[in-house]
């Protein structure tokens, strides 16, 4: 090995070390700061409470449990079923001019500041649930319409490139045989793909379940379990994002703690997904 | 092999099962295929042999119009099935496919079982009955001569079967739907010795009770399947004859280097 190439691999293995260090960091950090109040509080208690008033000393992050599964749940159920028609459109139906125009054109929705998504929920989304179907309007459903949109380019993009690689002869197989072009899709193509366009829904996930601003300034926060979809809701990044700025001793370290549950529930929910899809 | 005396009395009167006149397909500007006459006779085996980028294929997916979902693409000229122009205004495009079955070079088990592999084109056209069905999917497989090896297994993936199981398995899947026109598309080329024999015995036998069209790039299959053969160069039908008569006196000069292997 020449002493180029040999430098150029200690160089590239440095800089790999240097990412996965970056996330050891963060960890180490987010441990660090939150075991504390998880020690003081209770694990149970922490994530078990009902309750969330750091004034008085209650720290339970049970209503924002529930919210953000809630919120990814209504985000998933209303961005899965959009972004798949449209990546089903694109790939299946679409003219290839047409396709080439409008998958980037959804792929910029990507490059939007979720304060933009945020900001139209707020002055457009709200109000609408509000005189339409009641409640505040700052509520589940409107934090789950905003979120629907913004995991729109990646699911829209992952299950595209999904259903492209399926070869071609499958849907000639299938043609060949008299089928139409909808029976093709739906006995081979979809299942051919079927692999990455769950892929493209647990990523779609995860920015779900990460997504700040955009559900703060749509969701209403408040710290209650919500029981209807058109209930305020905090989830746990909004948990953190509102209240870090201000926050000292315990109340703080409560706070890096709901970064561990969040840390925790994404970690499980990437490994149920990854079993889930080796498993078919 | 098969020996065809008396193949041009038989046929003599009756309308070809296909028949090109003056057809020209085009991709944009690039014309695939150049003014092709060709006639193929019910229940006969034509091999349309030559170099990639001849129209082979092009012919072949003209017939069953899959070249319909390229874009940019014309023809001029007709192409006869029955004496119907396939491209003729009120052409049910489904079931001419139907009619018109084509194996690929690549074989594609869907991903489901043996026997839904089967059974899928039967269902889309309406049949419901599991024990017809059960008699379709057993017909088709035995056809395509690999019911002795899968009848025990029909539940199983197909894409468990080997590749030429597989190649066997696309065939019975177009046989299931009962076609009049078989197109098969280099079935062979991802396949070893011995599955190629097995494909290539089937294709004689089934061409007796079907009309099979065989695509090979290889003049030596050309040769063994017999039959009729075309061997096309540059979008053109350089000759067409009895393999018997083709490969022991090429009318034209660039056929004879095709099958000595000058070229190609």
């Amino acid at each position: 090995m020449s002493r180029k190439e040999k430098f150029a691999e200690i160089a590239l293995t440095v800089v790999g070390l240097t990412s996965v260090a970056v996330l050891a960091l963060i960890i180490f950090f987010i441990f660090k700061e939150g075991s504390p109040a998880l020690a003081h509080v209770g694990l149970g208690r922490f994530v078990g409470g009902t309750r969330w008033s750091p004034g008085k000393g209650q720290f339970g992050i049970l209503p924002m449990i529930v919210g953000s599964f809630f919120v990814t749940f209504g985000a998933l159920l209303t961005g899965v079923p959009l972004g798949l028609g449209c990546a089903l459109y694109l790939s299946e139906f679409a003219p290839r001019k047409t396709a080439a125009v409008l998958k980037p054109l959804v792929e910029i929705l990507a490059g939007i500041p979720s304060v933009v998504f945020g900001f139209i929920g707020l002055t457009v989304i709200v109000p609408l649930i509000r005189d339409h179907l009641g409640g505040p309007g700052f509520s589940v459903l409107a934090s789950a319409i905003v979120l629907g949109v913004m995991i729109l380019p990646t699911m829209v993009s992952i299950s595209y490139d999904a259903l492209r690689a399926v070869p071609q002869v499958y849907r000639e197989g299938m043609l060949a045989v008299g089928a139409n072009q909808w029976q093709t899709v739906t006995s081979v193509v979809l299942p051919a793909a079927r692999p990455g366009i769950l892929a493209a829904g647990i990523l779609s996930m995860g920015r779900a379940v990460g997504e700040t601003m955009a559900v703060i300034m749509v969701a209403g926060n408040a710290t209650i379990i919500p029981v209807s979809f058109l209930d305020p809701v905090r989830t746990l990044t909004s948990n953190i994002a509102l209240e870090m700025g201000y926050a000292t001793g315990l109340h703080r370290q409560a706070l890096f703690a709901t970064g561990i549950v969040l840390f925790v529930i994404i970690g499980a929910l990437n490994i149920l997904a990854r079993a889930f899809i080796r498993s078919r | 092999m098969r020996e065809n005396p008396g193949e041009e009395d038989r046929n003599s009167g009756q309308v070809p099962k296909v028949r090109a006149e003056g057809f020209s397909f085009f991709y944009g500007k690039v014309e695939a295929l150049r003014s092709l006459d060709l006639s193929v006779p019910e229940n006969s085996l034509l091999t349309i042999m030559g170099p990639t980028g001849s129209g082979k294929t092009t012919f072949l997916k003209a017939l069953n119009r899959l070249n319909d979902r390229v874009q940019g693409t014309h023809h001029t000229g007709s192409l006869l099935l029955n004496g119907e122009d396939v491209y003729g205004k009120g052409v049910d495009v489904a079931d001419l496919r139907r009619r018109v079955g084509m194996v690929f070079a690549l074989p594609v088990p869907l991903p489901m079982s043996i026997y839904e592999n089967v059974a899928f084109g039967p269902r889309k056209q309406g049949i419901s009955s599991k024990k017809r069905l059960d008699e379709i999917v057993e017909k088709a497989l035995v056809s395509a001569a690999i019911w002795d090896e899968v009848k025990d297994r029909l539940d199983s993936s197909a894409e468990k079967l080997s590749g030429g199981q597989q190649q066997r398995l696309s065939l019975a899947r177009v046989l299931a739907v009962e076609p009049e026109v078989i197109l098969l598309d280099e079935p062979t080329s991802g396949l070893d010795p011995l599955s190629t024999m097995k494909i290539e015995e089937l294709l004689r036998v089934l061409s007796r009770s079907y009309t099979v069209i065989l695509v090979t790039h290889n003049p030596v299959q050309a040769a063994r399947v017999q039959g009729e053969v075309a061997f096309f160069y540059m979008g053109e039908l350089v000759e067409k004859g009895p393999a018997s008569s083709m490969f022991v006196r090429p009318k034209d000069k660039r056929t004879e280097d095709y099958i000595t292997g000058k070229f190609g």
